[in-house]
């Protein structure tokens, strides 16, 4: 299945904005996704192995934390991940940088 | 379900001068005389007047907006002409607040524009927020998003998101009364420094106007209350591969600002809530690395001192402006360290000072010892030592 990796996060993934794994759940995609992108790990993962909530997984088009079964839902060669990260057109400024880009 | 606003019982009337302008308008059945009006009588903040704010503020001008207020403290540089297109050349060094006002006067006389000439802060916003029925985020900073979202909840006011980042674009509105808010889609916000901001990872200057416009339009429909706003949907635009996509967004019962039991409701310090402590002045030494400043290493470079200098930008910035350095872009450095003499004392630039930074951290852990950061990278070299070299 194809798990679609966003543009901040490319940089882990050798510029890949598709990366394509064998799974048959949610949660085995993403550790099959980390297991080849070992650096991707602490970007989504939390270091107590939580997913980090400014990511968001989506399942085609639902959010994985409202999918009953969670990471735990079933997939198929069909189905596509999604991570969508928060951007914010710029982000967290760094203190002295004067203008203020978006 | 659209969304209805509260209007005020009598709405405000058109002149002959009005109807003429916004003929294209009333011409549709789902605007008429009535929408028109409503727009008339409606009340936007904008915040922010860069790269989503022009476009967002241009097309509510012109779509008659009776209110708009304007949200901005900073200057228009040269740099933001490439997307901020309510600003020109003539503007260069004045109020961005200063320059949008008077671009939307002369678009839309007929409209009444009120400038907030400040930064937007947890000791504000409430106050100006409620003078206004809908709020326009165009922003570029998770602070802000993030109080604007709780103030936009606190205060029960729509607001019409949008983001941009390189050629990827967001938008939805938040914080309806039956809708999710920001928070709920992200409760918590990433750490400073891993999304790069638009002046270090750049944006194609046309998805802002693509973004900005989509969120004048959601302004537009809650106004009029016709057709299917963007709530509890998320708009993600691929500029690049001109792809549209929907996620469905729920609404979060658990959410602290908008779900049943709010454990926030009140606004907080932001820029504590996104790790970002504040700088009095530049350190000399940053998370362990020396901070070295580009007088001081030409004067240093110039005494003959053995230094190696390295670039950790891309190729293709290299082309604009370099130092004749090696370059060694930041993502390919740990596969490539084995190239460093870690005997010799080495600056580590990029164009502004944050991936050198990232850059020398790194090689301190890797055992590194005699280093430096270029504070202000190639950029702060252009300004302070030699001006031929080019500022992007």
């Amino acid at each position: 299945m194809k798990i679609h990796i966003p543009t901040p996060l490319r940089v882990y993934t050798d510029k890949q904005d598709t990366v394509g794994v064998e799974a048959s759940t949610v949660g085995q995609a993403l550790d099959a996704l980390t297991a080849k992108h070992p650096d991707l790990k602490k970007h989504l993962y939390s270091e107590e192995g939580k997913l980090r909530s400014f990511v968001n997984v989506y399942l085609n088009d639902e959010d994985i934390r409202y999918l009953p079964e969670k990471e735990a839902t079933k997939v198929n060669g069909n189905d596509a991940l999604s991570i969508i990260p928060s951007i914010a057109g710029g982000c967290c400024r760094t203190a002295h940088a004067s203008s203020a880009p978006s | 379900m659209a969304t209805t606003l509260e209007y005020p019982a009598a709405l405000p009337q058109l002149s002959n001068d009005e109807i003429g302008r916004y003929s294209r308008h009333l011409l549709l059945p789902e605007v008429g005389m009535e929408g028109q009006q409503k727009l008339k009588a409606a009340k936007v903040l904008c915040v922010g007047t860069g790269g989503l704010g022009s476009p967002l503020a241009l097309y509510l001008a012109a779509a008659g907006v009776g209110k708009l207020g304007l949200v901005d403290f900073d200057t228009v540089d040269s740099s933001n002409l490439q997307r901020q297109i309510i600003h020109s050349t003539a503007d260069v060094g004045r109020p961005k607040i200063d320059s949008a006002a008077e671009k939307l006067e002369a678009l839309n006389p007929h409209m009444r524009i009120v400038k907030h000439e400040t930064m937007l802060t947890s000791a504000n916003a409430l106050e100006i927020i409620r003078d206004y029925d809908i709020v326009a985020d165009g922003t570029d900073n998770f602070p802000t998003r993030y109080l604007v979202n709780d103030a936009c909840v606190i205060t029960g006011k729509p607001n019409a998101y949008g983001s941009i980042f390189r050629f990827e674009g967001q938008a939805s509105v938040f914080a309806t009364k039956e809708g999710p808010c920001y928070r709920c889609l992200y409760p918590e916000p990433p750490p400073p420094g891993l999304v790069p901001s638009c002046a270090e990872g750049g944006v194609l200057g046309i998805l802002p106007g693509l973004v900005g416009v989509i969120q004048a339009t959601e302004v537009i429909k809650l106004i009029l209350g016709k057709g299917e706003p963007l709530i509890g949907r998320l708009l993600l635009v691929d500029s690049l591969n001109m792809h549209f996509r929907e996620l469905k967004l729920r609404k979060n019962p658990d959410c602290p600002v908008c779900g049943k039991n709010p454990t926030v409701t009140k606004l907080i310090d932001y820029e504590q809530f996104c790790g970002i402590t504040p700088q009095a002045a530049p350190a000399q030494i940053q998370n362990g690395i020396s901070q070295i400043s580009p007088i001081e290493l030409k004067r240093r470079l110039d005494a003959g001192e053995d230094i190696f200098v390295l670039d950790v930008r891309e190729p293709h910035e290299y082309q604009i402006a370099n130092l004749s350095a090696k370059l060694i872009p930041l993502g390919d450095l740990p596969a490539r360290v084995n190239e460093l003499d870690s005997s010799r004392e080495i600056v580590v630039h990029c164009k502004s000072g944050g991936r050198s930074q990232k850059a020398a951290e790194f090689l301190a852990q890797s055992g590194f010892k005699k280093l430096h950061n270029l504070a202000g990278g190639i950029n702060a070299w252009s300004t302070e030592v030699d001006p031929r070299v080019a500022k992007y």
